[in-house]
Order: C-alpha cells, then sequence, then structure tokens
C-alpha cells in the first residue's frame, strides 16, 4: 500500500500498478473498512482501478492521523465483498444499434457472431464508476477483442451504447461524448435519478451482457 | 406569481447551493459555487442556512422581477446592480417588493457574482442538493441553466435584519492570481527542470476555462509519464495532459481521469481562479500540507470572526 498526497483533504492509496482481480478485490476490501477507520472525518471515496482517492473533512482532522488510520487498515482481500452480485445486462448487437460492430470484426479477424460471443461470454467487474453519472468501467475484455479508442470520438454517442476500447467495456448512460467503439445497445438504464437504486451496478459488482433479439430490445424500451 | 421571474438570464446563470457530498460513487461530481466564500457570505448576510441556494451569475446580464416582497443580497463579483433602475450597493441586505425588476450589469472585474434570497429559493433537490450541473443534467429547475420566462420559487419574507458588510472588508477581485499547490499524485513523475518551470513560470487564462475546469496557456510542462491507470481527482487538482498545458480542475470536473497530475490548488486559490477571466496570469507556488492545513484554519477563523454590521433603511 502506497499513500501519496492528492490535496489540502484529500490522499490517494495506490494498492497496485496494474488493473487486476487480486488489486480489485484490494480495493473493495479498503472501501468497505475505510467508513469505520475514519468515521465522520471521511467525506467521500472514490475508488478505481488499483487506487482509491479518500477525501476527509481537513477543519476536523489532518492528513497525518488519516495516514495512520488508513495504514492501519488490515486488507482482507479474501473476504472480497464485491464478489457477491452478478447484474446481467441485455444487449442488441448489431450494426444498426452499435455502429463500429463490423469494424470491431474486421480488425480483430473475427466474425461478427464471434465478436459477440467473445463479448457476451466474458464476466466482467465493475473497476469504477465515473466519466459521467452511472459510467461503469468493466473489465477485463478478451484479449482478442482489445482495439484501441477512436481516433476522433463521436460528438454524440446515444444513450445505452455498449462500447470497448482497450481491454475495457462500458454502456453509456446517457447521451454524450465518446471514444469507445460500439457494438450493441442495452435497454437497461444505467443511470436514472429518478430511481432507487439510481444505478444497477455498484463498484465490485460483476457484469455479464445478454445477447437479446431486436424484438426484445424493443419490447424492453430499447431506442433505435 | 410567487417566486422571482427570470427576464434576462445573462451569459450564464445557475441555481448553486454548496454543493453534492457523498455521491462520488454514482459518478457524481460536487458542483456547487465557484466562489464558496462569495456564496456563503451572500446567505450570512440574509440570514439563511449557509448551504441555501443562491443564482451564481457568470460575467452579468441577469435581469429578474419580484414576484413577492422579501429581501435580496448581491456579493461576489463587482457587477453594478440596479432595482428599478436606481443603483443599489452590494454586500448588503435590500428590501424588494412584488413587481420590482433587479437587474445585474456585466462585472468590472472578476467573473462571479451571486444573487441570493431571505431563506434561498426553494428548489427540489436531486441528491441531496439543488446545485445545477449541466454536464450531468442534474440540480437547478431541469438539470440546466436559467432561462428566460423560468420561475424562481421562494418565499414572501417581511423580516430581516438589515446587514452589510462594512466597504473595507469586502472581498477584491484583482486581476491575476497565484495558486498555493499541494504537491502529489504523480509529482514525482515530473523531472526537477520541469518543476522548476512549472513554479517559475506566468501561465495566463486560456478561452477554455469553465466549471470543469481552467485551461491555462504558458510553458510546457513535460511530464516522464503519458497516461496513467483512471483515478479519482479532487477538487483543485493540477493534471497536465499530452500538450503540457495544465488543467486546474474545479466544482464540475470529472471524477476520474488518466492524465498525470502534478497536485493540487488550494480551495481558498481555486476561488480566487474561478473569479479570473482568459487572459489573466496565474502563478503557481508550492506548500506543504501543513501549510496548507494552517491556510484553511486562518482562512476558517478569519471568516467565523468577521463582523456584519447592521445599517439604517
Amino acid at each position: 500500500m502506497k499513500i501519496h498526497s492528492a490535496g489540502e483533504n484529500a490522499l490517494i492509496v495506490y494498492l497496485g500498478d496494474a488493473p487486476g482481480q487480486e488489486v480489485a478485490a484490494r480495493v473493495s476490501a479498503l472501501v468497505c473498512a475505510l467508513p469505520e477507520a475514519l468515521g465522520e472525518h471521511l467525506i467521500d471515496i472514490i475508488p478505481s482501478y488499483a487506487s482509491l482517492l479518500v477525501v476527509y473533512d481537513a477543519l476536523a482532522t489532518d492528513h497525518m492521523h488519516v495516514r495512520r488510520r488508513i495504514a492501519s487498515v488490515t486488507l482482507d482481500a479474501e473476504s472480497d465483498e464485491g464478489s457477491g452480485r452478478c447484474v446481467a445486462l441485455p444487449v442488441y448487437y448489431s450494426e444498426e444499434s452499435g455502429a463500429d460492430l463490423n469494424t470491431v470484426a474486421s480488425r480483430a479477424g473475427l466474425s461478427v457472431s464471434d465478436v459477440i460471443e467473445l463479448h457476451s461470454a466474458t464476466e466482467y467487474r465493475v473497476y469504477a464508476i465515473g466519466f459521467a453519472p452511472g459510467f461503469a468501467y468493466l473489465g477485463e475484455l478478451d484479449e482478442r477483442l482489445k482495439i484501441p479508442r477512436l481516433k476522433t470520438p463521436r460528438q454524440r454517442v446515444p444513450r445505452g451504447a455498449v462500447a470497448i476500447a482497450d481491454r475495457q467495456t462500458a454502456v453509456y448512460p446517457a447521451v454524450s461524448p465518446g471514444g469507445w467503439n460500439l457494438i450493441g445497445s442495452c435497454p437497461t438504464r444505467m443511470f436514472d435519478p429518478g430511481r432507487d437504486p439510481s444505478m444497477p451496478v455498484a463498484v465490485g459488482d460483476r457484469v455479464r451482457f445478454k445477447p437479446i433479439s431486436r424484438e426484445e430490445f424493443l419490447r424492453a424500451g430499447g431506442e433505435l | 406569481m410567487n417566486g422571482m421571474e427570470i427576464l434576462s438570464p445573462g451569459i450564464l446563470s445557475l441555481i448553486q447551493d454548496s454543493g453534492r457530498r457523498g455521491y462520488y460513487r454514482l459518478g457524481l461530481t460536487d458542483g456547487g459555487p465557484m466562489d464558496p466564500r462569495a456564496h456563503s457570505l451572500c446567505n450570512r448576510l440574509l440570514q439563511n442556512e449557509a448551504r441555501a441556494a443562491t443564482v451564481e451569475v457568470t460575467l452579468g446580464g441577469l435581469e429578474i422581477e419580484a414576484g413577492v416582497d422579501t429581501w435580496i443580497c448581491v456579493t461576489g463579483a463587482p457587477v453594478p446592480l440596479t432595482i428599478n433602475g436606481n443603483e443599489r450597493p452590494r454586500w448588503q441586505v435590500l428590501q424588494v417588493k412584488a413587481g420590482d425588476r433587479i437587474a445585474l450589469g456585466h462585472a468590472e472585474s472578476g467573473c462571479r457574482a451571486y444573487l441570493g434570497v431571505a431563506d434561498g429559493f426553494r428548489i427540489a433537490p436531486v441528491f441531496g442538493s439543488c446545485s445545477t450541473v449541466m454536464r450531468e443534467g442534474l440540480g437547478g429547475l431541469n438539470g440546466s441553466r436559467l432561462q428566460t420566462g423560468d420561475r424562481l420559487p421562494c418565499a414572501a419574507v417581511a423580516e430581516r435584519t438589515p446587514l452589510r458588510l462594512p466597504p473595507g472588508q469586502q472581498p477584491r477581485y484583482p486581476r491575476g492570481v497565484t495558486l498555493r499547490v499541494v504537491p502529489g499524485y504523480q509529482s514525482e513523475h515530473f523531472p526537477r527542470l520541469q518543476q522548476r518551470q512549472f513554479f517559475s513560470c506566468p501561465f495566463s487564462v486560456s478561452q477554455r476555462a469553465d466549471r470543469m475546469g481552467y485551461r491555462l496557456e504558458g510553458p510546457t510542462i513535460g511530464c516522464d509519464i503519458e497516461g496513467i491507470l483512471s483515478e479519482g481527482i479532487c477538487q483543485g487538482a493540477i493534471q497536465i495532459p499530452a500538450d503540457g498545458q495544465p488543467i486546474v480542475l474545479l466544482n464540475d470536473r470529472q471524477t476520474i481521469g488518466g492524465y498525470p497530475k502534478i497536485g493540487s490548488a488550494l480551495s481558498l486559490d481555486c476561488a480566487q481562479l474561478a473569479q479570473q477571466t482568459p487572459g489573466a496570469p496565474v502563478y503557481f507556488t508550492p506548500i506543504n500540507q501543513h501549510a496548507a492545513h494552517n491556510a484553511l484554519h486562518l482562512a476558517e477563523v478569519y471568516e467565523t470572526n468577521r463582523q456584519l454590521q447592521e445599517y439604517r433603511l
């Protein structure tokens, strides 16, 4: 565990150098332990692939105390709190719902059905949530589907777009600009401020994509 | 009509309370007033709760009509304030009657002013706050900037102590700012020479400066790594992308990102930065975490001891 200064009221804790299940389990374990370790001094936490940003109340405590409290946490990655839940997200994979599907297939030297098969066969882990409300970074994508971001990001990616970049995949929670490769569309709302919970997934959860037909997609409220 | 009606929103007017807290796990950013001191003084003068909603007016131009008898106050950047065409002082609680027209001219210096009302604007909170974050489409009336014809609900208030901030105590908004920086994050990946350059050369505010962040222009700052594994970004973090031009990340920033960061600017100085417009000079100076801690406490003591003055109506 390495603890670096981040700002006047924030420390960043690094638990590894590369993404992976083991590091993610340690991140999840620390996320669970911090509220008790820091009590009311804790303002909020941003977990990510291999780090946690810890924001504390700088008028009530100081960085030395917070450092000590964080360092005193024993990480028991065995009791991986994140491993419990697996959320299934339906996806309509097609060129009409995922404009880059054919390009992804040809660049990978695979057929479109192979791409769908590979993308939906992996059980992903939610590594981080950020970029936009409800945007969940999922990993890791099958090595054979690894593809760089678009050279020129799109001005407008539709809500529900299922996309891949490097060894990550995600569902765009709202219309936004974006540089990932689109391969399908998911009718499940990833972020709905009016609903409780407002997101179907949390950091540490597992996600599996389930291919559905055009009809099922439209019936589930998907829009083309 | 109840509350206030927007006759003209000016360049950019947004509902802001003290900000959203505790929702990083959903990817929600802080929002809130870019100049928290001006926002909280506005509420203190009006004898409101500290987190009450005000309107943050960027560069000026806001015109509203009161629909109730109440009290208002304008703080922050010096924007000429008129009620029914008569010039009125800022940093002072002022009585308004239903039908009065309140107009804010354009800022003579600074960038952001705050218009508050007795008991605050009554806007339904989302995720615990009514602060508007346009990028997220959350807060305010419908997640967006105020528009002509919008109605801001507020109560009729008969009694309020007429308070003002004595002129000698009113914050000034000079052009240019020195940001105290707590080095951190990937600072060790910035070679010594690059760090010296960063902390000694002048930068200036570019045209791309908004509530998400202030992009600066100046000497290119090199880093020996190009990208990092995406990680959490705190308020004031200074990100240096591949082009070497620093971006100071502010209230509406993304909560996660993958560019190297050299450290973070003190919140007190970020508030001053938020009052700068394109072309203004910006300097960086390093301070350690102890000094940052002391600066925060001193500022807090100073604000707590600040005396507001009662004046005769």
